[in-house]
């Protein structure tokens, strides 16, 4: 069973779609006892970073999401969702966040409009299951105004053009996660959520 | 690079899609579900309900329209039409929806747009703006309730203050150009594209592809809105990609 985590930052359902569209055994959860029966773990979200770390925290959600991906378990975050992943973010009361992976989230820079709003290429750094049967440099949603910039560059999945170069996809083991929407991304994106269930299996 | 956007948008009424010109002559054109479905497979990058419902009792129709849509289409979806309170936008998001678009209330009640940027996110706060040429040329001024009451804001100003209280984006639509296919108000796009950082979506005026390109370059509009070059198969959305792209513009394929 994969559980999405239902921390009140928004658009759940639209995963939750997602999912059952591909016919994957998902299951939208605040409880954190049900994160130990889940074989994956998805962390979807959007809005402002202190606000979804405090509603992890309110949840108990924090410590059971680091012990789970600690253990090995595969685990999908985007937007957001890949933001409270890292150890800080510039945006709100510069709190910090899972540190799961290190790294801080910063706002994007003058230069172009923000947010970084719609549809741009995703430019693979490496292979991965996560990418089976997915093409080069394809188009995927994007709507945020943050971003990450990850310690180790080993983590960097993908990179995005925009005002610079930033990570738009990263992975580190099983933990996986985007800045961009698979929910979103159309038939690309439902691929990318389908190659995470077969991980996750 | 960031890909320009096309986006069709789709009048709904009573939980039906709806086609007419200026709101009369309406006949119906089908499910929202399957017309949302054949306009994701055919390259939309994004879709627009309207809903333009008019009784209240049969507001709730939308909300069906919404859950089914997000069960079936996973592409950015909008809605937007008499949307008034905090607890209207918090429905329509739960149903699925992705962004909310306001329009006379965010005029109305301008702190709406912020209280729903700080609980809902400036990306799904949408400020639609509806304006018509000044009669004296010193710009466009906004107006409301389905283009049936002016107001004194002039749209680049009023444009730049939405910005400031929190909208992630603006659908300008020209009143001039809407219904006449003869193509965008350019001036009018790139005078509000030009004035703030937030994407702009173009919308009135389209009646054939080069009009889209017109005002995704000229216009510097960051996505183009249409309904009926769309609806009548006059133009599929992959034959207006194709040709956008034949010109040297960013799309989607």
């Amino acid at each position: 069973m994969i559980a999405i985590i239902d921390y009140n930052m928004g658009n759940l359902w639209s995963v939750f779609n997602a999912f059952r569209k591909i016919g994957a055994a998902a299951e939208l959860t605040c409880q954190p006892a049900d994160l130990a029966k889940a074989t994956g773990i998805v962390l979807p979200g959007v809005g402002a970073f202190d606000q979804a770390m405090d509603n992890l925290d309110e949840l108990g959600m924090s410590p059971e999401i680091k012990k789970r991906a600690a253990a090995g378990v595969p685990f999908l975050g985007f937007c957001l969702g890949l933001q409270v992943l890292f150890s800080k973010s510039e945006e709100g009361r510069d709190r910090p966040g899972l540190d799961i992976i290190k790294g801080t989230i910063k706002r994007l820079p003058p230069g172009d409009k923000v947010p970084h709003m719609g549809w741009n290429q995703v430019n693979w750094a490496r292979q991965d299951p996560l990418l089976t049967g997915i093409a080069d440099a394809p188009h995927m949603y994007f709507a945020h105004s943050y971003y990450v910039v990850p310690d180790d560059d080993q983590v960097v999945l993908g990179k995005t053009n925009y005002v610079g170069e930033f990570a738009s996809a990263v992975a580190k083991d099983k933990i996986y996660a985007t800045q961009f929407h698979p929910e979103k991304s159309g038939e690309t994106g439902l691929a990318l959520l389908r190659n995470f269930v077969e991980i996750a299996k | 690079m960031l890909a320009k956007r096309i986006i069709p948008c789709l009048d709904v009424k009573d939980g039906r899609v709806v086609k007419g010109i200026h709101f009369q002559n309406l006949r119906d054109a089908g499910d929202p579900v399957e017309t949302a479905s054949q306009y994701s497979a055919g390259g939309a990058d994004e879709l627009v309900f309207l809903d333009i419902t008019a009784t209240l009792e049969k507001r709730d129709t939308i909300i069906d329209v919404i859950n089914r849509t997000a069960q079936e289409v996973f592409i950015p979806l909008t809605v937007g039409g008499g949307i008034r309170t905090i607890d209207d936008i918090s429905k329509i998001l739960k149903a699925g929806a992705d962004k909310i678009s306001i329009n006379s209330c965010a005029v109305r009640d301008p702190g709406l747009i912020t209280r729903s940027a700080e609980k809902f996110g400036s990306q799904c706060t949408v400020v639609a703006i509806d304006a018509r040429k000044k009669q004296d040329g010193t710009g466009w001024e906004v107006v409301i309730d389905a283009g049936t009451k002016p107001t004194e804001h002039e749209a680049v100003a009023w444009a730049k203050q939405v910005e400031k209280l929190g909208s992630g984006e603006i659908m300008l639509t020209s009143m001039d150009a809407d219904g006449t296919q003869n193509g965008y108000d350019i001036e009018l796009n790139r005078a509000v594209s030009e004035a703030v950082n937030i994407p702009v979506i173009a919308s009135g005026g389209a009646g054939k592809p080069e009009h889209l390109y017109k005002v995704l370059t000229d216009g510097k509009a960051d996505a183009a809105l249409a309904a009926s070059i769309f609806h009548y198969d006059s133009y599929p959305i992959k034959v207006v990609k194709e040709f956008l792209i034949d010109k040297g513009v960013e799309m989607r394929p």
